[in-house]
């Protein structure tokens, strides 16, 4: 591997490598010399998995206060569950925190999936829609979304499934 | 000359002191107080505002017996390094003792600004009780008090106009300080509470809010909900500048269109920042007010997409400072750069600081800016990759560049094109933007950078350095061609004894000089600090049992870890703790 960006407390060598557009990825703490300072760095490194976000302290010169304020928020962040719908190839996730309630989410749910799911009774869930949004909450069990209050099916619910209307006649409390 | 002088000294003391009036900055006073005595006198028997950029450069004492009349004081502490967690905590950066001493010298202090220092409940509590006209209280970076402390200021101030905390790392005690500001304070034009962790009192910041008719400036924290927002906007649709809590509700629910009726009363709102936690969707409540910001800060807000922020900033076409993440990506740099004309300053920070996700900004946005935005004068940019290409390219369209802050997030990354240094890239921004009074350099950089620093950066205050340069020559280039610099921080460069002895008077030409991780020893620091009595060259250690016992363990020859040195009136400081050895 070409020493190319070697860094090293002398002249600056005359090594060259004739690669190009490569990035570096910084190196993890253990290649790291005593005082911080990344040793050989190679430009074939983001070829492979992405390296560990170097432990320089004080790199990215990030003041204190910003940092502990993005990791708050990335900490408190993110209530994702995968959404499947019958008949979809493939399933997509969502972040269930980022929505106020069910309307919210419904309509969301109406955008990704390009389908329209109706209105929701309590008699009779959501009759009449060609879809209707089912949830498996922490017992296993599969569930019409909208019967429980918002807060209880944010914490319980641990995935979604879009069903076919005619499939989700039988959930939900009353029927 | 002669006959000037006796006529300008015919003239009684009162008008010089009405035109002195008319000197709004420091520096211009500075220069009038050096003419002659008597104008010496006048000027110091009238000097309202005084700005210590080093708190350990002077002391309490010296202060008060210089400026007797003195109202409004700016305090800077720690150095700007000790942002990054390079200077150990406790290091020093006290304000009590200078609170203390204007107490006791019945200073009619009515204005405070501090930035990094440590700021205990006891200064806030004496603070409250000692200056019975205090008006503005502005704490930057600082820390060390608690909510207490801002209920004694609550309490007690009654002409209480400015309390404004950014970015300080606060103790919240969850009390409730805010319930503080007595019925009868009607005073508050300016209240930012924004960094505070813990619940408020809404219905207490509601009344405060309706009595206090000419508050114009309003900062909410992240503990505030949207209900909360949408019933101060009805209450103070006057409000100039606006940061807004958590952000984030159901677009469809009745709250949610109160608010956005709310917010269209607000004509006067030009500056908006917060969105601590933020729904994309709820944005556009703010695009009616979009038109006529001229400032607005999204760097909090985590998790907005790229389109929904594009969308938002399409709007605000007088934009002239925008602080924002790099979710963004060039391309939304693209929409910044076609439609906000007006941009002075950008700040583009890393949202990614701890995954390993790719950050979104490259050379190509910052190129996009600067072709699109012809005022465009200060810029912090963190990006993945930097070219020079683009940097000649940046510096041609943008000659106007007083502050240039690059970082890339790997800090010795070349071109990404050709794999050179960065050197011509800088040293085209210094060459052509003539103004340039700050820079932060990064990337792979040899001493090459340092000589068209030295150069061209005529103007150059302040310069930033870290993991850089070859050998001692590249900080001499900076020491022998930057007349006017002022700070000076290098960490993790190859700059060692040569370097720092060449020239040792330059150093009381500067306010302080930050080197860590570099080459130069301990015995090279104690030539310099013999040699120049007033400079404080201090060592400082990681707490590991204390300077005694490192001090022990270090020779001349050794390389020292952090040296901080900066001129100095008062000889080494009497507060520095057990790590910190002063010369």
């Amino acid at each position: 591997m070409p020493a190319d960006l070697n860094l090293r407390l002398g002249l600056p060598g005359s090594d060259q490598s004739d690669k190009s557009n490569k990035r570096s990825s910084p190196e993890t703490a253990e290649d790291t010399a005593s005082n911080g300072v990344p040793a050989a760095k190679s430009a074939d490194d983001h070829e492979t998995a992405p390296a560990p976000k170097a432990q320089i302290v004080g790199w990215p010169p990030v003041k204190s206060y910003r940092k502990s304020t993005a990791k708050k928020a990335e900490t408190e962040s993110g209530m994702y569950v995968k959404v499947s719908m019958d008949g979809a190839p493939y399933l997509r996730k969502i972040d269930i925190k980022l929505y106020n309630g069910y309307s919210h989410l419904l309509t969301a749910l109406e955008d990704m999936f390009k389908l329209s799911i109706g209105e929701y009774s309590e008699r009779e869930g959501y009759k009449g829609s060609e879809y209707a949004p089912a949830y498996e909450d922490k017992d296993g069990d599969l569930m019409l979304v909208g019967d429980v209050p918002w807060e209880m099916f944010m914490s319980s619910c641990k995935r979604l499934r879009i069903m076919r209307g005619a499939d989700a006649r039988g959930l939900g409390c009353a029927q | 000359m002669c006959l000037f002088q006796s006529v300008m000294n015919y003239f009684p003391e009162e008008v010089l002191e009405h035109v002195f009036d008319f000197l709004t900055s420091h520096r211009d006073r500075n220069a009038v107080s050096l003419v002659c005595k008597s104008w010496y006198s006048v000027e110091k028997f009238s000097r309202k505002k005084v700005f210590i950029g080093n708190c350990y450069a002077v002391n309490p004492e010296r202060l008060i017996a210089r400026f007797p009349r003195l109202r409004s004081l700016i305090l800077k502490g720690k150095p700007h390094f000790a942002d990054f967690n390079l200077v150990p905590h406790d290091w020093g950066g006290h304000v009590y003792p200078w609170i203390e001493a204007m107490a006791k010298s019945r200073i009619n202090l009515e204005e405070l600004r501090l930035k990094r220092m440590v700021v205990s409940d006891e200064s806030l509590k004496l603070l409250a009780k000692s200056f019975p006209n205090f008006k503005s209280l502005v704490l930057v970076s600082c820390e060390g008090f608690t909510t207490n402390g801002l209920a004694a200021i609550a309490s007690n101030c009654k002409f209480l106009r400015e309390l404004d905390l950014q970015e300080n790392e606060v103790d919240d005690r969850k009390g409730h300080w805010l319930s503080c500001f007595p019925e009868s304070c009607t005073s508050l034009v300016s209240l930012n509470f924004a960094c505070l962790k813990g619940e408020v009192n809404a219905a207490a910041l509601e009344r405060l809010v309706a009595r206090c008719r000419n508050l114009r400036s309003l900062r909410l924290n992240h503990a505030l909900p949207l209900e909360v927002l949408q019933k101060i906007l009805v209450q103070a649709p006057q409000l100039n500048d606006l940061g807004t809590g958590s952000f984030t509700h159901d677009p469809n629910s009745e709250t949610f269109i109160k608010l956005k009726n709310a917010v269209k009363n607000c004509h006067s709102i030009r500056s908006l920042s917060g969105f601590l936690d933020v729904n994309g969707r709820c944005l556009p409540a703010v695009y009616p007010i979009c038109a006529n910001l001229t400032a607005l800060n999204l760097s909090y807000a985590p998790g907005i997409f790229s389109n929904e922020l594009t969308k938002l900033i399409r709007h605000c076409k007088k934009i002239e400072r925008l602080w924002i993440l790099d979710t963004i990506g060039d391309k939304g740099l693209g929409v910044v750069a076609n439609t906000c004309k007006e941009l002075q300053e950008l700040r583009v920070f890393p949202s990614d600081l701890y995954g390993v996700g790719n950050a979104a900004v490259t050379e190509e946005g910052l190129v996009a800016i600067s072709a699109g935005c012809p005022k465009l004068n200060s810029i912090l940019y963190f990006c993945q990759q930097m070219t020079n290409a683009a940097l000649i390219t940046v510096a041609k369209n943008c000659p106007n560049f007083i502050r240039f802050r690059l970082c890339t997030l790997n800090p010795i990354v070349p071109d990404a094109a050709t794999n050179q240094p960065l050197d011509e890239g800088f040293g085209a921004i210094v060459q052509s933007c003539k103004g340039l009074t700050r820079l932060s350099v990064s990337g792979q950089l040899t001493d090459q950078v340092f000589l068209y620093i030295g150069m061209y950066a005529e103007q150059l205050e302040m310069l930033s350095i870290a993991f850089a340069g070859d050998s001692d020559k590249g900080m001499l280039y900076v020491l022998n061609g930057c007349k006017k610099l002022k700070k000076l921080e290098i960490r993790d460069s190859p700059f060692g004894n040569m370097a720092l002895l060449s020239d040792m008077g330059k150093y009381e030409t500067m306010r302080s000089l930050w080197m860590s991780s570099c080459q130069v020893t301990l015995g090279a620091c104690k030539t310099l600090a013999e040699k120049m009595p007033r400079l404080n060259v201090e060592i400082i250690s990681e707490n590991e049992g204390g300077a005694g016992e490192v001090e022990a363990r270090l020779d001349d020859r050794d390389r020292v870890e952090k040296m901080y040195l900066y001129r100095t009136l008062v000889g080494p400081r009497t507060d520095a703790p057990d790590f910190v050895r002063t010369l």
